[in-house]
């Protein structure tokens, strides 16, 4: 699992579909299948919403993995369907939103919000596990990221506010630093949590983000 | 040189501070009142920063006007609303208007306060900054740059003896003492067997603690307190001693409690002395000193 979305509401979707009214709607068959945001089943109801709202579906498509090179592909054999509407609906992750916007010239707007980076820790429960903060400490936390799992992003330990080894903002959440200390106290590597760790360098993440693999 | 509050620190003697919590707004004219009620009454005085994330007049104007109506200030940082380099340029600014000491904290949740949707900054957090303060002294910043005229701070932090669990909490006190930490004021204590528990393991290091006291005003509250604020315990046998007290009675019970705690931790040299916190009746800090024998 990767991309965490959740489709925006109807209102917003009607509201950004203001004066566009030949919609061409695209599903992802990966993530958003998975969040059940915009599989098969996401698209058809979409489509039957819009249709009631007398809006015109010129037709759809579920696209395996909306962020990969097929998308280009998937785009040409419906590009029929897709010139003749006024606009294109992405339910999928933002990248799949960009990447469509790669090859069509006409307005592109997601019906889903993207979340997070995570995983499914048990059916229909997700939860993130990286910032892609660009220096990964997990090494010295027993795996357990202080940067996402703790609503402050503390490196040397918890706050104040934990109480019985929950989260001080949410209750129902395991304090991060509870959860380092026991994994690292059971590997016996306390003297991890025991060293300093020094201010984040926050600029190991270039804004806007770019890499060149050589 | 030292300042008033490290000698009281240094004295021996049972120290006592106590807090000043700023208006919201620009009528400082409680806070003055609340400033001259105490400034001979206690050590020294801490000004909070915006407490419980809730938006205020700033810890640093509260601190000057407690130097300015002679008092001994204790400045609040929280990491939560500055980056390092506000962090940083504030510590050089408190310097230079003669506040000396300096209370290091993560601080609260933004969601907890009255500006929700805020950013949270927390680019570093209480023990960096601790360790800021001391590099700060050395006559340079955290970018590795020389100061013109450096800054001299008696610097502390807090610790919860009543977190639970313990152990992780433990553990950061003493990397706090490790980066620099002179003195810790505690979180409110209410069960003095679990303090002098926790004053056990804290006697091994040359730090100075100050026990927390949290006025309790109603066994409502003290019920309130033990139920929803993080860290905070307040044992049945005092909610019940609030219940019991006779009907408008609750408040001046709640000021025997804290009294009659501080003179125990007193009596038995337990701790170094004592933080009372009143929460927005500092007038009747008084009331709890005279309670404690003071």
């Amino acid at each position: 699992m990767k991309s965490i979305t959740k489709q925006k509401s109807f209102d917003e979707i009607k509201e950004q579909l203001e004066g566009l009214d030949k919609v061409y709607v695209i599903g992802c068959g990966t993530c958003a299948t998975m969040t059940k945001t915009g599989g098969i089943e996401e698209v058809q109801c979409m489509k039957d919403r819009l249709q009631e709202l007398g809006k015109i579906v010129t037709g759809s498509t579920v696209i395996p993995t909306a962020c990969d090179e097929m998308t280009e592909v998937a785009l040409k054999e419906n590009n029929g369907a897709i010139n003749s509407s006024s606009c294109i609906l992405v339910m999928s992750c933002a990248l799949g939103v960009h990447k469509v916007s790669c090859y069509i010239d006409k307005p592109v707007i997601p019906a889903l919000d993207t979340l997070f980076i995570g995983l499914e820790d048990e059916p229909g429960n997700f939860h993130e596990v990286c910032a892609q903060c660009g220096h990964c400490v997990l090494g010295q936390t027993a795996g357990i990221c202080p940067l996402t799992a703790c609503h402050k992003g503390l490196l040397n330990g918890p706050c104040g506010g934990t109480n019985k080894g929950k989260c001080e903002v949410d209750i129902t959440k395991d304090c991060a630093w509870t959860l380092i200390y026991q994994r690292l106290e059971a590997q016996g590597r306390l003297d991890m949590m025991r060293k300093y760790q020094p201010p984040k360098n926050f600029q190991a993440t270039p804004r806007p983000r770019t890499i060149k693999i050589a | 040189m030292a300042t008033r509050f490290k000698e009281a620190l240094n004295s021996g003697k049972f120290v006592i501070t106590s807090e000043i919590g700023p208006p919201k707004g620009t009528n400082i004219e409680k806070m003055h009142h609340h400033i001259d009620l105490l400034k001979d009454r206690v050590v020294a005085m801490n000004v909070t920063d915006h407490q419980s994330s809730v938006m205020r007049f700033p810890s640093i104007g509260g601190c000057l006007a407690i130097k300015e109506r002679g008092g001994e200030p204790i400045l609040q940082m929280t990491c939560r609303d500055r980056n390092r380099l506000a962090l940083q340029a504030e510590l050089l600014f408190a310097y230079t208007r003669g506040v000396r000491n300096v209370l290091c904290l993560t601080g609260d949740a933004v969601p907890v306060g009255d500006h929700k949707e805020a950013k949270g900054v927390f680019d570093l957090d209480s023990l960096q900054l601790l360790r800021t303060i001391r590099l700060l002294e050395s006559g340079k910043d955290l970018g590795g740059n020389d100061l013109d005229g450096a800054v001299e701070f008696c610097a502390g932090a807090i610790v919860t003896p009543e977190a639970n669990p313990i152990e992780p909490q433990l553990l950061k006190f003493e990397k706090k003492i490790e980066v620099g930490a002179e003195f810790f004021q505690t979180q409110a204590i209410y069960d003095l067997d679990n303090f002098a528990k926790f004053m056990k393991f804290a006697r091994q290091f040359s730090v100075k603690i100050l026990a927390g006291i949290v006025l309790l005003t109603s066994a409502r509250m003290a019920k309130y307190m033990t139920e929803n604020v993080p860290g905070i315990f307040v044992p049945q046998n005092l909610i019940d001693e609030l219940a019991a007290a006779p009907k408008g009675e609750a408040l001046n019970k709640g000021i025997e409690i804290a009294g009659r705690m501080i003179a125990a931790l007193k009596k038995d040299s337990v701790c170094d002395g004592v933080h009372v916190m009143a929460i927005g009746r500092e007038e009747l800090v008084p009331d709890i000193l005279a309670a404690a024998g003071f």
